[in-house]
């Protein structure tokens, strides 16, 4: 597989250019995540409104794959409610094989879990010991929203 | 330049053409080192120390021979200061824990260095949280080497335990270990040496070295994983108590209590590797048919190659020191906006097999102020081709990424 598949332009672009980035004050819900074989760090915050996530922030620290998940996502998410987000991170796991499935995830017909920017990462799956960076925000979101 | 690559052929795993650089995490295998534990469990394996039979003898014997091996590789005097154990970290768990719990107090001090791998930071932190000692750390020069006037500042007659690595494997810096060891002896200090990148690399005599403890691993120097040695100057091991219980480490047991075998027995609880042992003698023959000084040379040959074509690439900086003097074959890389792990898949892609992250140096990437480097490391196989595809991995990360 030719790098250029694992490194789009999509993906640089987010890594060089991070969306929503930094902290909250005083958000509603907040999680720390780390992957403590490589060191990267992540604070996802978030502000809800009638389970509607308003705003999102990421402060973190990591290689292109990881930060540029993680400033997808605050994209995806923004706006977006409880059960959307759910929806989200199924197909966001789909995509990475990390359900089981061997399905690509991009079922058409499924409503509410449009990836967007974030199906430039399928390329990751081509290389497992990435999947653990594109993951970390995500993994971080969803113990912010259990907490 | 020292060419070593006729010993290439002796490394299967590298047929496949892998420019491995990533000794300094563990080291390739020759087949001389699979064939000597092959032919030992085919027929002389038994478990050591307890058999009146034949078999088992000879097993002990193979066994004690690796003992004696490694005492006469390092220079030891006397056999019985060398102590089989899994690896280096526990070699320097068992010091932490064997020798500190006797030994440290409140208002003890252990000093250590900023540019240790966890292994010789942690079990001292573990052990100061017990015992109520204190941790202090000698910094670095503005050049990655130790900063011997603070650590003669810093090495008061509080300092019961000096702890320091032998050789960085995050900087390639090799410490003046003798000079720290007949300093920290004055004021009566032990001397701790995590010598896991040392041993393999410089080959280390222990009368000159001077420490009182030396710690190193199997994996590192040619041999198979799952053991490493301890070695302890006889005095200092009798300070220590047994880590572990059980098996070959007792003199008597009754219900209550029990008494300990004489060192180094004491400090080998349970069935010990002992297919490993053989191994680790058949990697310090292989070692020695080389020559360790040989060794030394070429891994600094193939540094100096590095440092001078890595300075040709645009974007990246290399951390540590900036002459050859006193340095081994590290070679820490960051490059501008583009993060070490993806450095690291970049080159694997070209069969470039290098470490990226912290390498188990966390305080010492803070002083660094980066959050990971991508280390290559040089060991006997490796020749000016594996820089070749090192550098070219660099240069197309650098276009993948649009750096320079």
């Amino acid at each position: 597989m030719a790098l250029e598949e694992l490194y789009r332009e999509v993906i640089l672009d987010h890594y060089r250019n991070p969306r929503n980035r930094g902290r909250l004050d005083d958000p509603d819900a907040t999680a720390q995540g780390v992957n403590p074989l490589c060191g990267d760090e992540i604070t996802v915050d978030i502000d809800l409104a009638d389970d509607v996530v308003t705003a999102v922030a990421v402060d973190s620290e990591g290689c292109s794959i990881s930060q540029s998940s993680a400033s997808m996502m605050t994209e995806a998410i923004k706006g977006k409610t409880r059960d959307e987000i759910d929806q989200l991170v199924a197909r966001f796991r789909r995509m990475m094989s990390l359900d089981g499935s061997e399905d690509s995830g991009l079922d058409p017909d499924r409503p509410g879990a449009v990836l967007g920017d974030l199906e430039a990462l399928q390329g990751v799956r081509q290389y497992p010991v990435r999947i653990k960076c594109a993951s970390l925000a995500w993994n971080t979101l969803l113990e912010a929203l259990n907490g | 330049m020292t060419d070593l690559s006729y010993l290439k052929s002796d490394f299967p795993i590298l047929d496949s053409g892998v420019h491995f650089l990533d000794s300094a995490a563990s080291s390739q295998k020759p087949i001389q080192v699979l064939e000597a534990m092959d032919r030992f469990t085919r027929t002389s394996y038994a478990n050591v120390h307890r058999g009146a039979y034949k078999l088992s003898v000879a097993s002990t014997e193979a066994y004690e021979a690796a003992r004696n091996r490694v005492a006469t590789f390092i220079g030891a005097t006397d056999p019985d200061e060398v102590i089989f154990t899994r690896g280096a970290t526990t070699s320097l768990n068992m010091v932490a824990f064997g020798w500190g719990l006797e030994n440290l107090s409140a208002g003890d001090v252990i000093l250590t260095t900023v540019m240790e791998h966890h292994g010789n930071l942690v079990p001292w932190q573990m052990v100061a949280k017990r015992t109520g000692a204190t941790l202090d750390h000698v910094p670095l020069t503005e050049d990655w080497r130790l900063d011997m006037t603070a650590l003669a500042e810093k090495l008061d007659d509080r300092v019961k335990m000096v702890a320091v690595t032998g050789m960085s494997n995050v900087l390639g810096t090799i410490p003046d270990v003798p000079a720290i060891a007949a300093l920290a002896h004055q004021g009566g200090a032990r001397v701790v040496v995590d010598a896991a990148q040392l041993v393999p690399h410089a080959g280390v005599d222990v009368r000159t070295l001077g420490a009182d403890f030396v710690a190193f691993s199997s994996h590192k120097m040619l041999g198979p994983t799952g053991i490493g040695v301890l070695w302890g100057r006889m005095k200092a091991l009798e300070e220590m108590e047994p880590f572990e219980g059980g098996g070959e480490m007792i003199s008597d047991v009754t219900l209550h209590d029990a008494t300990w075998a004489a060192i180094p027995h004491r400090f080998e609880a349970g069935t010990p590797p002992i297919i490993q042992a053989v191994g680790l003698h058949a990697a310090i023959d292989y070692l020695d048919s080389i020559g360790m000084d040989k060794i030394f040379v070429h891994d600094q040959e193939l540094t100096s190659i590095a440092l001078d074509r890595l300075s040709d690439v645009p974007g990246v900086s290399v951390h540590g020191p900036s002459g050859l003097d006193a340095r081994g074959g590290v070679v820490s890389m960051t490059m501008e906006g583009t993060h070490a792990h993806d450095l690291a898949t970049i080159l694997d892609e070209g069969g470039v097999a290098v470490r990226s992250g912290h390498h188990c140096a966390k305080p010492l990437m803070r002083e660094l102020g980066v959050a990971a480097t991508a280390r290559a490391s040089f060991y006997v196989y490796n020749t000016e081709d594996d820089i070749d595809a090192l550098v070219a991995g660099l240069r197309r990360a650098g276009e993948l990424f649009g750096v320079g």
